[in-house]
């Protein structure tokens, strides 16, 4: 059982949970998640872990109430338990001194970019993070990431706030002005990273992004995590999730993606589960 | 003298029209009279050869005996001395393979059914062993809580040990609990016999990833004096034919697991979804192949194939288990091998195309090659294909240990009588050193690695009071 400790909204469906678990603390690095499942009929899902403290064995989650255990997860409240969680699984991302680093977080991936944002930053890199959103309101961890990064830059699509648009604009924009950019780093939903990859791949520069399909053990078992890189069949919780963006194929993801979602809407329109 | 009757008790099952719709147990077991009835057909052997085919050396001319005399708590404590599971084996052991065939009564008549005596002490009989030592100073790791990681929990335990069992599911069991269906081992069989392990004083932790939540070396600094690997082979291996990434394309290890482990035969109630589709096709010719095929028709499909390149004599699966796939309308394609899979357009899966075999050039064990016959490709129109072509062993632990060796497929290299690897008070037993074979061969290795690990430990000081 693993009590959850803080509890916070930080935009319109998107929380923020801090969870109190010790051995997973003392061991994640920048870049891995954990598998959790709520209850004894409930599902496993992956979420990365968006910070930890070592000192006090505590991990924080940020997760988007997009279906069935997400909503639900969103429903404990501080003091409740999350009957299973188990890791960190995933490879650490790599991180070293490249010189500039742009990390660019797309919606609740901006969650996941944190601690990776901070390794590079520790790593002694110049770090540029572009963070994005639909409008104004959906901006998060805004402050935290801006307060790691040498510039931050802000995007919406309605430009309610930061510059209109989407995250590739001022990336193009750096790209067309030859700015330094040794590596970039990406992490949001698969079309935002896909945009992003396409645009880095024509000048060459070096593009990591985390994936997220559909996973069931996380420990490498069952194979549903299946991605193609570079034309080979790997492992996501295996080898992943970080994969460099220019040989993912990410149509195939997106596709993968879209299995079960027939059983989603019906898990969803269940009704609540009693507790 | 009493004539021994040449055929063994026969043991009812479910009727195969009914079962096929279900998910409850097969076969019913023995009743009690129908035990003590098999269980006097028994010679009691002076040197009875069942016990030599026994992995772990269950005495089974005194099992029997309680049996017949209607004592079958004392016939289960009599098991478990060797066999902490006995309700799985009893169930799943390849008997025929192992204690049943060389069976002194076998040689003239049918064997004695021991398998099926022992699932009876499991059902009907109730204590644990008795502990052997008492003193619980020296502390074992055990990585994996499948049948070999049990079993070595058990021995330990009862030895005296402080055992600790890391699992990096959410359930023990291992394959006992994510493979192998509800239909041929129920689950609470399982956790029942794991409970009983339990009681012995063993420390079971899930959610622990041994190689991500600790290391081995972790293990060790912690104060484990000896670790014992158990991590099974559970990598599923795929054919690299085209279209394996499709919609509707699983390893035999995410079906399964989605639906024993997940429960997901039972969706919406239990939340982990699984496709029910019409049409589908299973390849391979084992156990996993076998329990994937039927699962599936119990999931709603009308349509089964079962796609086997070699012919019925050489599917590895129990035979006992290709009955009643058979019974149930599985359909077994022999001499098949699919080249690629086609879908509809869209990224769904919409047939399997393959092509006929014959068999070719044979080696020592009899066993050929198969050789594709050219121009015979044909498609079979299905909407699921399930991959149950055998796994591989996982690397995570031997790439988080660097100084564990492995042998080129990369399972565990250890010693065969005790399990030791390369690394000190590292030992390792079961389906990660000797790539996927049975349950009941697993515990074997299992209980030999335990009777080397209490020896390594009392090698070192202070173990007893
Ligand atoms: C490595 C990894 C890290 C992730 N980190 C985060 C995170 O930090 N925050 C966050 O909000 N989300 C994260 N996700 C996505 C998250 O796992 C899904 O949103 C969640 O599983 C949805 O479950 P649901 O029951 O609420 O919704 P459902 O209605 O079941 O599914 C909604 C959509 O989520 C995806 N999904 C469904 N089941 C799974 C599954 N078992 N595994 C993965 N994806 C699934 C599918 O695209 C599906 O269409 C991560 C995914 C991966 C693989
Ligand atoms: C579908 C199917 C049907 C089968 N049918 C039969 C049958 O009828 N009869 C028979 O005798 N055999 C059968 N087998 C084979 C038999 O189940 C295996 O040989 C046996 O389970 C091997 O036992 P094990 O303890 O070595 O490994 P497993 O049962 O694989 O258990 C390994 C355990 O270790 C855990 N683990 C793995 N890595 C780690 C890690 N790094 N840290 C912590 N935990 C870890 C796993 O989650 C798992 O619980 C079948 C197998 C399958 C897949
Ligand atoms: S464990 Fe298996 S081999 Fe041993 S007696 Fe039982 S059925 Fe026979
Ligand atoms: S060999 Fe057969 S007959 Fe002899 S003791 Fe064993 S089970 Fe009984
Ligand atoms: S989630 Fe099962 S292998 Fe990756």
């Amino acid at each position: 059982m693993y009590k959850i400790l803080v509890k916070r909204d930080l935009i319109p469906s998107v929380k923020f949970i801090a969870v109190e678990a010790k051995d997973i603390a003392a061991k994640v690095q920048p870049g891995q998640f954990v598998i959790l499942r709520l209850t004894e009929k409930g599902e496993r899902i992956p979420l990365t872990v968006a910070d930890f403290n070592r000192q006090l064995g505590i991990i924080s989650i940020i997760f988007q109430e997009i279906g069935r255990t997400t909503k639900e997860l969103g429903l404990l409240k501080e003091g409740e338990t999350i009957t299973n969680i188990v890791g960190p699984l995933g490879q650490p991302t790599h991180i070293e001194k490249v010189g500039t680093v742009v990390c660019v977080g797309g919606g609740v991936g901006t969650a996941a970019l944190y601690p990776i944002t901070r390794a590079f930053k520790e790593a002694g890199n110049r770090v540029i993070t572009i963070i994005g959103g639909r409008s104004r309101d959906y901006i998060i961890w805004e402050k935290e990431i801006g307060a790691l990064s040498d510039t931050l830059i802000v995007t919406t699509d309605d430009g309610s706030y930061g510059i209109k648009g989407l995250v590739t604009k001022p990336l193009e924009e750096m790209i067309r002005d030859s700015e330094q950019i040794d590596q970039v780093i990406a992490i949001g939903p698969v079309i935002m990273m896909k945009a992003v990859s396409h645009l880095t791949k024509s000048c060459g520069i070096k593009t990591m992004v985390s994936l997220n399909p559909i996973m069931l053990d996380g420990t490498g078992m069952c194979g549903v995590c299946r991605v193609e890189v570079n034309n080979e069949t790997k492992f996501a919780c295996f080898h992943g999730p970080d994969f460099d963006g220019h040989l993912v194929n990410f149509d195939l993801l997106m596709h993968r993606l879209k299995t079960y979602q027939t059983e989603e809407k019906i898990s969803l329109e269940k009704g609540e589960h009693c507790r | 003298m009493t004539m021994i009757n040449p055929k063994q008790t026969p043991m009812s099952k479910q009727d195969p029209r009914d079962r096929a719709k279900n998910f409850n147990e097969v076969s019913f077991g023995y009743t009690k009279e129908e035990a003590i009835l098999e269980a006097r057909r028994c010679l009691k052997c002076k040197k009875p050869p069942c016990v030599a085919g026994c992995p772990v050396s269950i005495d089974i001319p005194l099992f029997i005996t309680a049996i017949m005399e209607g004592a079958f708590d004392q016939a289960l404590q009599v098991i478990k001395t060797k066999n902490s599971l006995p309700g799985v084996c009893g169930r799943v052991c390849p008997q025929e393979d192992q204690c049943e065939k060389v069976c002194l009564l076998g040689r003239k008549n049918e064997p004695v059914s021991i398998g099926r005596l022992e699932r009876a002490a499991a059902d009907y009989g109730q204590g644990n062993a008795p502990a052997l030592f008492r003193s619980k100073k020296k502390k074992v790791a055990v990585v994996g809580a499948g049948p070999a990681g049990l079993t070595m929990a058990g021995d330990l335990a009862r030895s005296g040990f402080q055992v600790t069992i890391f699992e990096a599911l959410h359930k023990p069991g291992g394959v006992l609990v994510y493979g192998i269906p509800e239909f041929r081992l129920p689950k609470l069989i399982v956790e029942q016999e794991v409970e009983s392990i339990k009681k012995l004083g063993v420390d079971l932790r899930v959610d622990q990833l041994i190689g991500r939540t600790f290391t081995i070396d972790d293990l060790k600094k912690d104060g484990y004096q000896a670790v014992f690997i158990a991590s099974g082979a559970g990598f599923p291996k795929f054919m690299n034919i085209p279209g394996e990434n499709f919609n509707g394309v699983y390893s035999a290890n995410e079906f399964l697991t989605r639906v024993n482990l997940m429960k997901a035969y039972l969706f919406p109630e239990f939340d982990t979804p699984i496709k029910k589709v019409k049409r589908v096709a299973v390849i391979g010719g084992g156990n996993v192949a076998m329990d994937s095929a039927r699962t599936a028709l119990r999931l709603g499909a009308e349509k089964v194939y079962n796609v086997y390149r070699r012919s019925r004599k050489e599917m590895p699966a129990r035979v006992e288990e290709i009955e009643n796939a058979m019974e149930e309308g599985i359909q077994l394609e022999f001499l098949v091998n699919p080249s690629r899979i086609i879908d509809d357009g869209q990224g769904w899966v919409k047939g399997l195309e393959c092509l006929r075999m014959e068999l070719g050039e044979c080696d020592e064990s009899g066993r050929c090659r198969p050789l594709p016959i050219k121009g015979s490709e044909f498609v079979l129109e299905v909407e699921q294909v399930i991959m149950a072509i055998g796994t591989a062993a996982n690397p995570l632990l031997s790439a988080t240990t660097p100084d564990l060796k492995v042998n080129k497929w990369g399972y565990i290299e250890a010693d065969e009588s005790t399990g030791q690897t390369s690394k000190e008070g590292v030992f390792a037993g079961g389906d990660i050193v000797t790539g996927s074979a049975t349950v009941i061969l697993a515990m074997g290795a299992a209980r030999k690695s335990a009777e080397a690990i209490a020896k390594y430990l009392k090698g070192s000081r202070n173990e007893r009071q």
